[in-house]
């Protein structure tokens, strides 16, 4: 039993970490999040240097990491910088189906997300999906000389600045049905491809895709027809645990802030921090931050086991962050009074980051039911 | 990172296992699963039966009778106990008494006190509360006045303890006593051993609100004390008791105790039935099952963290202060989850029924009979050993600085 990162993570960690409190402050964040891109090519490219995509990959792919403790080192100290760059949607998302069942010449691709040169993402989600990874109803259809695609997919992370998206379609079976799920790799110039990209509420941009009769040769097929459900599994899971991740980075950063205003804001008098009923409210935010980040250990130990017992760590951590998560969030702010409530101020953009990773690959509630479903699979 | 044990753990573990198989009868560890009642002899039982496998003494240093174990061994030791659902060793002498008269005993007092707590001739118990020092422990008020008469120096013991647990049963209480009324508070307070079977002690129970007779009253009335029994120096009895209070706090978390009270809990849920269906598929119940399953995964995890780095050579500190806020609430939680499996069945409720040999006609099924007790017993976890208020507190001024 050993709760200490290795050296090698701890030094990418300690880089990355000087790296964001030094060149990507709050104010060039800010400035990053307001630009047209909604993201920062420079800055892209300054964590291909660090090394960062290379530690999401396996070293057989060209990384130098891609376990799960590597993810989980990686997204924190992102999480503690609010960064805003698609190292989940390019590095995990989209990196890993290829990376897991790519051919050799789609594999090629992985050199160049891992250089930072090419962006890829994963167009899986769709209007009407609502976290339900088996929902799909884009069609393919098998043609003589490859596939064509109709059908719509959104919120592709940073879509507009992709070369490369994997898409999800479905090639036989009813719109919930796990088998019959395939995936193509579709570069971002493919005729018939509208893109439509809007910004969100917590920094970065996201993508809808509408796909009108776009034709597809056979070699874009990623993985083996119909299978694709156990890719997007695998994928969303190691997402799944990134994104829990950041939030432990960031609930990290929002108690820190809060504790140092408690600290620093005088009412009556006296420092607000010295009222019990704050007092007390800190200690079980703070009490709640431990279990979340035993929760992301949890997870990451079990990203390489058997299914069962991985997807359940995966949903309990994840619900566990969906409900605490929440909780920093509406606390912190509450316990910064009115100033919580400006723009100005880092935390209430940490609050809003903290809220909307509850939105991305299934929230609280859905975890909760999931992890109810297959510990139903244990018993059974 | 690496969550699994090591080998040698691992094979620790299984020689845990295999003494736990060869020599926890199971009319004890049935007796536990069920809720019964545990009797004075039963607890004398296990503790004999820990002590002839020398690993009664688990936090003591081998040179007076202990394991030796460190806080991961520790851990998996009494893990493994409360799965296998062993009685609770009475931790009044071995646990809390022991490691300060290791620390803080003279040389006549560890060797005469110790080896009677390990072959249970005495049997400890505490006295620290009284009626106006809870929460604020550094109030007693209990007084100690140091006389001298032909027979030598001794104290003159008055007042009261209360919430004594299993006071009944013992023979000896260690207590916090006043010895200097002029000091401050924390300041004129000694740490006492004293004969229980002394003229001017009385003992009175205090049944608690599931009609069980577990903590007392203990009166002092002008109770003479020898001065060899005082621990450490006189008005420095505070030293003594914050050591206690503080000393491996790294089980408070009672993971092993909710793991096994869980996995009780799901058979239940398994096999109650609700509208026709297993009360495991009603949604609302097995929400409530899934997220306390959650909870307690994830504090398993937070556990080994904090042992972990106490093994590393850190100390545990208010981190102990969160293991018992949530731990408790896991373990207030699973008994409230127990009582609502039960529905109607939960109120029917014969004293003697929990009871061994206990013959007349179940009004219940099995597990019924005490779950209700079980839940109303169980609220006192986030009050004893420090409310969980005030181990807020503790970290609010300890963790984080506030």
């Amino acid at each position: 039993m050993n709760f200490e990162p290795t050296e090698e993570r701890r030094m990418l960690a300690d880089s990355l970490n000087r790296f964001i409190s030094e060149r990507y402050g709050f104010a060039a964040r800010q400035e990053i999040v307001r630009s047209p891109q909604g993201f920062s090519p420079a800055m892209w490219q300054q964590f291909a240097e660090l090394g960062v995509m290379a530690a999401l990959f396996h070293e057989v792919d060209g990384g130098f990491g891609g376990d799960g403790f590597d993810i989980a080192n990686v997204f924190e100290a992102l999480g503690r910088g609010l960064v805003v760059e698609p190292l989940l949607g390019s590095a995990v998302l989209a990196g890993d189906a290829i990376a897991a069942v790519g051919n050799a010449q789609q594999k090629e691709w992985l050199a160049s997300l891992i250089s930072g040169d090419s962006i890829a993402a994963l167009a899986h989600e769709e209007p009407a999906s609502h976290y339900e990874l088996a929902h799909v109803q884009t069609r393919a259809l098998r043609q003589a000389e490859g596939w064509l695609l109709n059908g719509s997919k959104a919120l592709v992370l940073q879509g507009a600045q992709c070369q490369l998206f994997v898409v999800s379609a479905r090639t036989s079976g009813a719109v919930a049905d796990e088998d019959g799920i395939s995936l193509f790799l579709l570069p971002a110039d493919t005729p018939g491809l509208q893109l439509h990209s809007s910004s969100t509420v917590d920094g970065g941009c996201v993508a809808s895709l509408q796909l009108e009769n776009v034709q597809l040769g056979a070699d874009a097929l990623l993985g083996a027809e119909g299978a694709g459900h156990a890719t997007l599994e695998r994928a969303v899971g190691r997402g799944i645990l990134a994104l829990c991740a950041e939030a432990v980075g960031a609930m990290d950063i929002a108690k820190a802030a809060t504790l140092d205003y408690l600290r620093t804001r005088k009412q009556f008098g006296v420092a607000i921090g010295s009222f019990q009923a704050l007092q007390h409210r800190m200690a079980d935010m703070a009490l709640e931050i431990e279990q979340a980040r035993s929760s992301v250990i949890n997870a990451a130990a079990a990203l390489d086991g058997e299914r069962l017992t991985r997807e359940r760590a995966l949903s309990a951590a994840k619900f566990s962050i969906g409900r605490i998560a929440t909780l920093v969030a509406e606390e912190c702010i509450q316990l910064h009074g009115g100033i919580g409530m400006t723009w100005e101020l880092p935390l209430s953009h940490y609050a809003k980051r903290l809220i909307m990773i509850d939105h991305q690959l299934g929230d609280e509630d859905h975890h909760l039911q999931r992890y109810m479903a297959l510990s139903a699979l244990v018993t059974a | 990172m690496n969550l699994n044990f090591s080998p040698s753990e691992e094979a620790f573990r299984d020689e845990v296992c295999r003494f736990l198989a060869a020599k926890l009868p199971a009319r004890l560890s049935d007796k536990v699963s069920q809720g019964m009642r545990l009797t004075k002899a039963d607890m004398q039982e296990w503790h004999t039966i820990l002590h002839a496998q020398g690993w009664l003494a688990n936090h003591w240093p081998v040179e007076f009778g202990g394991t030796g174990w460190n806080a991961i061994e520790r851990f998996i030791f009494e893990n493994e106990c409360a799965l296998a659902a062993a009685p609770r060793v009475v931790p009044f002498g071995v646990n809390m008494l022991g490691p300060v008269l290791i620390k803080y005993g003279n040389a006549a007092q560890k060797q005469h006190w110790l080896p009677r707590i390990l072959d249970g001739r005495d049997w400890w118990c505490q006295g620290y509360s009284e009626p106006g020092a809870g929460s604020d422990l550094a109030a007693v008020k209990t007084s100690a006045r140091l006389c001298q008469d032909a027979q030598g120096p001794h104290y003159i013991v008055n007042g009261q303890k209360t919430w004594t647990t299993l006071g009944q049963h013992a023979n000896m209480i260690f207590c916090l006593v006043r010895s200097n009324p002029e000091a401050k508070k924390q300041e004129g307070i000694s740490f006492l051993l004293i004969d229980m079977h002394t003229p001017g002690v009385e003992v009175r129970p205090i049944i608690t609100l599931d009609q069980e007779h577990e903590v007392n009253e203990v009166f002092f009335t002008d109770v003479r004390v020898p001065a060899e029994n005082l621990v450490g120096e006189e008005n420095k009895g505070w030293t003594c008791a914050k050591y206690l209070l503080t000393y491996e706090r790294t089980n408070i978390a009672g993971v092993g105790q909710s793991s096994a009270a869980l996995q009780r809990l799901q058979q239940i849920a398994a096999t109650q039935q609700r509208q026709g269906k297993p009360l495991a598929q009603d949604p609302i119940f097995a929400a409530r099952l899934a997220r306390v399953e959650i909870d307690l995964a994830n504090m398993k995890t937070t556990n080994l963290r904090v042992i972990a780095a106490v093994a590393g050579g850190g100390a545990p500190g208010a981190e102990s202060s969160m293991l018992k806020i949530r731990g408790t609430q896991i373990r207030q939680e699973i008994t409230s989850l127990t009582r609502r499996a039960m529905g109607p069945f939960a109120r029917p409720y014969i004293h003697e029924a929990l009871d061994e040999g206990y013959t007349g006609t179940p009004t219940t099924p099995p597990a019924a009979a005490s779950a209700a007790a079980q839940y109303f017993n169980n609220r006192k976890l986030s009050i004893f050993g420090g409310s969980n208020e005030v181990q807020r507190n503790i970290i609010s001024k300890m963790m984080l600085g506030l």
